[in-house]
């Protein structure tokens, strides 16, 4: 039940980070999901993403649409506010609340069914308008919250609980995403929590339009045999196409272990990721390469995860806009109002 | 034939081809007549269209300063074959017809006077260029009705010299083909007498003449609004457009920033969403929109309504149902506003009469979101979104301060100030609210559209959900008060009628108002300003034995309120009703009025069985 918060009580041996919180304080409500829910792994790798990131909780803004997934803001970072607004319709939220004030960190959770069906729409334009954001997709191929229906990510041909077909074909969120302008594209796996937390903090560094496809099962309604969102489908055919590592605003002083396996990319904000890869043929800096990887893979019945695509240089919405530095929802009248006498002259124009 | 002969009070109307650049010609005509101290009220009827289509400007030459719409024309302008039969057959008997005789036609009537001018056939000896054809064809037009209407040449060339500063190629050629066109009507129209003729008065005063768009747009600008989501829809549209280049002007640093975003968004779903979101970040937000779009954002504003976040609409109505008559006027929005969305679910609704009002409660509007953070609708309309109207200046007050609500600070919290965020802490029902990022350990909350305590938590328990449903109602009544109050006018003679209008109806209902009076029928008047209603409204009906509502929709939407809200006997409100399309007139008003009035005073008929 939700309205049960979790004790405050601290244990004095909890370390701190540089900021000065301990990993609790990143902590939220109890989480009212099935035991084993993919989702809350996410929750749990959203957490230690923000504490070893050193982010002061109440500096992110974590917003969400309808369905389970979309549940779980309330289950991390109590002190950060949050929006459960309605189904689908995250990304205008966030969008508009990013542009009231830049200063935040913009932390979009939503299900497969909440962003590849009724929310595709504003999926696909957060994604080509570069909204500064990390957007994350607990994708487990079934409405959760509504109880077992196929969502648009189910593979065709895969099974419900209830023994009924898909008979459509998948959306691919990943590739759209690719295809649509994201600068930071990923896919992760709800049960590689080590795979997972530095997708996470890389897309909290990255500053552009971050996303990733989290593949979380639904052990309530899609993690029978003959579904392909099931746990130990995903282990099976999951292909992780590189690790990364990521050092936070720190050129990195390791020595390079052999040539051509490590990959350093500097972000715009100064730090760095390191990839290491896993599939020799991947470049996660071309779109095209990306495109064909995932293609490839996917066609062989593979699922790809890592970082698939990054751009470092691009430029998000605020920059697109123009926008003056720091947050429009703290200017005030003398920055805002152009005042009366300018209104003189503009009425002495009409006349 | 007796020839209407009237001095600065008359109709004449422009019937034009879409896209010909007939538009700016007209304007022209308008404003030097404005110039020259004698009030206009112009209307635009356009198609739904960008080329091609017929297109009318009609222009009421009003020394008295009525700016509603009087019905009928005096003189026609025809330069448009497609409407000819039609526009011909619109003229009053005795008025007059103006048209390019350049391929002379019979206009099959007796009682008006035409004038023929070969314009295109003098353009095309003129020019040589087709583009400088056209163009030059209005302007031509535009001197030989200046001419014939003693309309001023002077105020005619001042306003070329301001629209084409440091342009003076092109003053040049307008300037010449003014002047060939007042020359070709002073040589070869002399013999047709027009009996409308333009004399200077001084009875524009400092008054202005704009559209309610581009005041609305100001009125942001004025407000604080800093981010704007939209999507574009006619007549709706001029406002973001507006409010962008006003912004550009008026709120970029010397190094080009913006402190303002603007999003055109891929529908009015995403636009009011990207609204909220910043509403509820802090940020004074609004959209444009016009009934089709309200229609698609009623989920959303369900959601803001019940989790309290403000945010701003300017809905510009126009005909509906469904896409309805997209470039007709109508106030034909008010039930799906004032209800929009599932459950209870209430909105506040300000009712601009023109376009000051447009600037005044946009500015308003903003102010009321904040304080009573909810969604509020400004209900603006085509009439006076897209067509330019004399009104009073804008005005503001320097020592004017936003009203940004009850926002509580780091500081408010580190002092210990209680937060609820869904309490009412201070007996108005209007809860305080955090901004995100304000405090690291105090003041975050969870907001959500599912229902929850007075903490923000969510709960499923009914007295929870009770406590803010009762609160959200009880917040309605302190809208009521702090809304813009109903303009209430007696009349002369004491009655026992009164007469309800709001938004774009008011010019004509003055004009009606004064007509009835002189056929001594009185009426108080009450302009209504704003949704919901105070006491005084009711009062007001009370006070009557029959109260008239006059209004631009079918089923008589604000008296369907008022009885639904004041819980009135409806056998007092009398629906008085306009609704196709076109702008009310005062004679259509007083006319049924009239009717009314006489009904009114038969004894009730026998029943027989
Ligand atoms: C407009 C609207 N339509 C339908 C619903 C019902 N609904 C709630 S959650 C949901 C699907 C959630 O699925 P998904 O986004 O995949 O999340 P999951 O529960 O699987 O995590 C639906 C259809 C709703 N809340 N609003
Ligand atoms: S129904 Fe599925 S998605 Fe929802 S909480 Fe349970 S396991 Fe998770």
């Amino acid at each position: 039940m939700t309205y049960i918060a979790k004790p405050a009580l601290h244990h004095p041996t909890l370390t701190k980070n540089k900021v000065g919180y301990t990993r609790r304080d990143y902590e939220g409500r109890i989480s009212t999901l099935c035991a084993g829910c993919g989702h809350d792994s996410i929750s749990a790798a959203i957490i230690q993403a923000c504490w070893e990131l050193d982010i002061a909780p109440h500096r992110v803004a974590k917003m969400s649409g309808i369905g389970c997934s979309s549940k779980t803001p309330d289950y991390f970072l109590s002190a950060s506010h949050g929006l459960n607004s309605v189904h689908g319709r995250m990304p205008s939220c966030l969008t508009g609340a990013s542009l009231a004030n830049r200063e935040l960190l913009y932390l979009g959770v939503s299900g497969d069914g909440d962003s590849a069906s009724i929310g595709l729409g504003q999926f696909a334009h957060a994604m080509r308008r570069g909204v500064p954001m990390v957007y994350i997709v607990e994708n487990n191929g079934v409405y959760g919250l509504t109880k077992g229906q196929f969502s648009p990510t189910a593979d065709k041909g895969s099974q419900s609980k209830k023994g009924a077909m898909n008979i459509d074909s998948a959306v691919d969120l990943v590739s759209l995403a690719l295809q649509l302008g994201a600068s930071y594209v990923a896919r992760g796996f709800s049960g590689d929590k080590a795979q997972l937390v530095p997708l996470i903090k890389g897309a909290m560094r990255h500053g552009g339009a971050a996303f990733i496809d989290v593949i979380s099962p639904c052990v309530a309604f899609n993690n029978h045999a003959g579904s392909t969102r099931s746990y130990d489908h995903v282990r099976e055919h999951n292909q992780a196409l590189n690790r990364i590592d990521f050092i936070d605003l720190a050129p990195e002083a390791k020595a390079e272990p052999g040539a051509g396996e490590l990959l350093s990319l500097p972000q715009a904000d100064g730090s760095l990721l390191h990839l290491r890869k896993l599939h020799a043929a991947h470049d996660p800096t071309s779109r095209l390469a990306a495109m064909t990887t995932i293609q490839t893979l996917q066609q062989q019945g593979e699922l790809p995860t890592g970082l698939l695509y990054v751009d470092a240089q691009a430029r998000n919405l605020h920059q697109q806009l123009k926008m003056v530095p720091g947050a429009l929802n703290a200017l005030d009248e003398a920055a805002l109002c152009p005042g009366g006498a300018q209104l003189e002259r503009i009425n002495a124009a009409l006349r | 034939m007796k020839r209407i002969e009237s001095t600065n009070d008359f109709v004449i109307k422009f019937a034009n081809i879409n896209g010909s650049g007939s538009a700016s010609a007209n304007e022209l005509f308008a404003r030097a007549i404005l110039r020259m101290g004698v009030p206009v009220a112009p209307r635009n009827i356009f198609p739904s269209n960008i080329q091609g289509l017929p297109t009318w400007y009609e222009l009421r030459v009003t020394e008295a300063g009525w700016l509603g719409r009087r019905g009928g024309v005096d003189m026609m302008v025809a330069m448009n074959p497609q409407t000819w039969a039609q526009d011909v057959k619109e003229i009053e008997p005795g008025g007059y017809l103006f048209y390019d005789s350049t391929k002379p036609i019979d206009c099959g009537r007796s009682d008006i006077t035409v004038i023929g001018m070969p314009a295109t056939a003098i353009c095309n000896g003129t020019y040589e260029d087709a583009r400088q054809r056209t163009l030059f064809k209005n302007i031509l037009v535009l001197g030989a009705l200046a001419e014939l209407m003693s309309v001023e040449l002077a105020a005619i060339e001042q306003l070329f010299a301001e629209q084409y500063k440091g342009k003076e190629k092109l003053l040049d050629g307008n300037v010449r083909a003014l002047h060939a066109g007042a020359s070709f009507a002073r040589e070869h129209l002399g013999q047709h007498q027009v009996g409308l003729k333009v004399k200077r008065a001084d009875q524009v005063g400092n008054r202005i003449f704009v559209e309610g768009n581009a005041a609305s747009a100001l009125g942001m600008v004025y407000g604080g609004a800093t981010v704007c989501a939209w999507y574009p829809i006619t007549p709706s549209s001029s406002v973001a457009e507006g409010f962008q280049s006003y912004c550009k002007k008026l709120r970029s640093t010397e190094d080009g920033e913006a402190k303002y975003a603007i999003v055109q968004a891929e529908d009015e779903i995403a636009s009011v969403g990207m609204i909220l979101g910043a509403g509820w970040n802090g940020a004074r937000a609004f959209t444009a929109t016009s009934g089709p779009g309200v229609s698609l954002m009623t989920e959303f504003l369900g959601f803001g309504y019940f989790a309290e976040v403000p945010f701003t609409i300017i809905n510009v109505q126009r005909g509906g149902p469904s896409t309805g008559m997209p470039t007709r006027t109508q106030q034909a929005d008010l039930l799906a506003c004032a209800y929009a969305s599932h459950g209870d679910t209430k909105h506040v609704m300000l009712f601009p009469e023109d376009p000051h009002e447009c600037f005044e409660f946009s500015a308003t509007a903003l102010d009321l979101a904040d304080r009573l953070q909810t969604p509020v609708f400004v209900m603006s309309d085509l009439d006076i979104g897209m067509n330019q109207r004399l009104c009073e200046p804008f005005h503001w007050d320097d020592a004017r301060r936003y009203d940004r609500g009850k926002v509580l600070s780091a500081a408010d919290l580190e002092a210990g100030k209680e937060f609820a965020r869904y309490k009412d802490l201070d007996g108005d029902s209007i809860p305080y609210r955090t901004l995100p990022g304000t405090h690291p350990k105090l003041g975050s909350y969870f907001t959500r559209g599912s229902t929850h305590n007075a903490q923000a938590v969510y709960s499923e328990a009914g007295s929870d959900y009770m406590y803010i449903s009762d609160r959200l109602q009880r917040k309605f009544q302190t809208a009521a008060k702090i809304a813009p109050q109903p303009a209430v006018r007696a009349a002369e003679k004491p009655t026992r009628l009164g007469v309800i209008y709001y938004g774009s109806t008011a010019p004509s209902m003055d004009e009606a108002l004064a007509s009835l009076a002189a056929d001594d029928i009185h009426l108080d008047a009450l302009r209504m300003r704003a949704f919901p209603f105070p006491q005084s409204v009711k009062d007001f009906i009370l006070a009557h034995d029959a109260v008239f509502v006059v209004e631009q929709n079918r089923d008589g939407q604000l008296r369907t309120l008022l009885v639904n809200e004041l819980e009135i006997d409806p056998a007092r409100l009398r629906k008085v009703l306009h609704f196709d399309g076109t702008p009310i007139t005062a004679r259509f008003i007083a006319a049924a009025i009239t009717k009314q009035v006489h009904e009114l005073a038969v004894s009730p008929k026998e029943v027989k069985a």
